[in-house]
């Protein structure tokens, strides 16, 4: 048998373990009569214990983990959102229903401009104010939106205005809620002006949970 | 284990980025230790790591289920080590980080710990030796010599890996033990 190559390429295929049996035997045989070739088969796997030798396990450099994930190109948003929206079931229906509430209270208004007055019976309007003339009992609440407001008479009930002023006779001196009393007219409930885009869907949203809860009225 | 790869790499496809984190921690060691085995060199080892994470998260929908995602990763962690090896200046690897003050080389932090016993001393430098004779080696045998010996891989993942026929492998995988083995026999 050739040593220089036949027997190698033998000692190679059982270092990786796909020698068959009888090629096993055949190097074995040759091994023991053979001086050089056992030097040889020797040093191989003397090599690879050497080889094996060198390892050495290192401590993963710190925040290695964390560093990858920073330098990930950036994660499509709706696949954030979605993961979020998956995650919580309940937050998602709840953060929707809002989402369309205020969406609706908002686009009113800012969209509504038109001057809008609960009652209209025995009240003045003079463009875009409306008067309670004295002498005039309003019966029950009364609402103005987009529009001033100036009660010389009384309100037997709660005033609220939004996006408008409470003008007292007279006068252009504007009253909030504290001085109305001390206004010609008379308003024998609550006083309420909505004035901001929060107020406002404040106002939309309580009105809403007491539409919801009133159901005797 | 392989089932919640297969879940996680599932997820990283649809977009969820931090199902790739779990990925990440599961793997880090073994591929900073084979990019570390590679290039001799702590800092460098580091860089090509991270680097092999954020290339297989980009190129993640080429990665076909069907096959282990641990091949998938080494070929991509292989790849850039090679290429960054070829890059070197030619005397740069180890003898430059020798010489540097960094102390980042594989020995020199070693060597720089004081009074070691004479035997544990003449074991580093054999095992620098050895090293420096794999490092020698082209980057090509030094992947496949490292992955059978130092990371155990079967000679038909290697082929995998390096994306060579298992025959290749195989003569490459002799090759690279003739070449050592003369260069260790007197050692
Ligand atoms: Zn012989």
């Amino acid at each position: 048998m050739d040593c220089k190559n036949e027997v190698v390429e033998l000692m190679h295929e059982y270092l990786d373990g796909d020698i068959t049996k009888e090629d096993e035997t055949k190097l074995g045989k040759h091994l023991e009569g053979c001086k050089a070739c056992q030097q040889h088969f020797h040093e191989l796997k003397n090599t690879i214990t050497l080889i094996k030798s060198t390892v050495e396990t290192k401590e993963v450099p710190p925040k290695f983990t964390e560093n990858v994930m920073k330098n990930l190109p950036t994660e499509k948003k709706r696949v954030k959102y979605m993961r979020w929206f998956r995650a919580h079931p309940v937050l998602t229906a709840a953060a929707i229903f809002f989402v369309f509430l205020f969406s609706g209270i908002l686009s009113t208004w800012h969209q509504d401009t038109r001057l809008v007055v609960s009652k209209q019976e025995d009240l003045i309007i003079k463009g875009d104010t409306v008067i309670v003339p004295e002498g005039v009992t309003v019966e029950g609440d009364l609402v103005v939106k987009n529009g001033n407001l100036k009660i010389d008479g009384t309100v037997d009930g709660k005033v609220t205005l939004i996006k408008g002023k409470l003008i007292q006779e007279d006068s252009d001196e504007v009253l909030d809620g504290e001085n109305l009393m001390a206004s010609a007219g008379e308003v024998n409930g609550e006083f309420e002006s909505v004035n901001k885009v929060f107020e406002w869907i404040w106002y939309s949203f309580k009105s809403l949970v007491e539409g919801i809860f009133s159901f005797d009225s | 284990m392989d089932y919640m790869i297969r879940d996680k790499i599932k997820k990283v496809k649809k977009g969820d980025q931090s199902a790739y984190e779990d990925i990440v921690v599961l793997f880090q060691s073994r591929i900073y230790h084979h990019c570390y085995r590679m290039l001799g060199n702590a800092h460098e080892a580091e860089d090509i790591a991270q680097e092999a994470f954020i290339r297989a998260y980009v190129n993640i929908h080429s990665y076909d289920d069907k096959r282990k995602f641990s091949t998938w990763l080494y070929r991509i962690a292989t790849n850039l080590t090679i290429d960054r090896i070829r890059k070197r200046k030619p005397d740069y690897f180890l003898d430059a980080e020798i010489k540097g003050t960094e102390g980042l080389n594989m020995y020199s932090q070693l060597a720089t710990k004081d009074r070691l016993p004479e035997e544990e001393v003449q074991g580093m430098e054999l095992q620098h030796h050895i090293y420096q004779e794999i490092a020698n080696l082209s980057p090509i045998y030094r992947s496949i010599i490292t992955l059978r010996y130092l990371e155990e891989f079967s000679l038909k993942e290697i082929s995998e890996i390096m994306d060579l026929p298992l025959g290749t492998v195989k003569t490459r995988i002799h090759r690279g033990r003739e070449a050592l083995r003369k260069k260790l026999r007197h050692v």
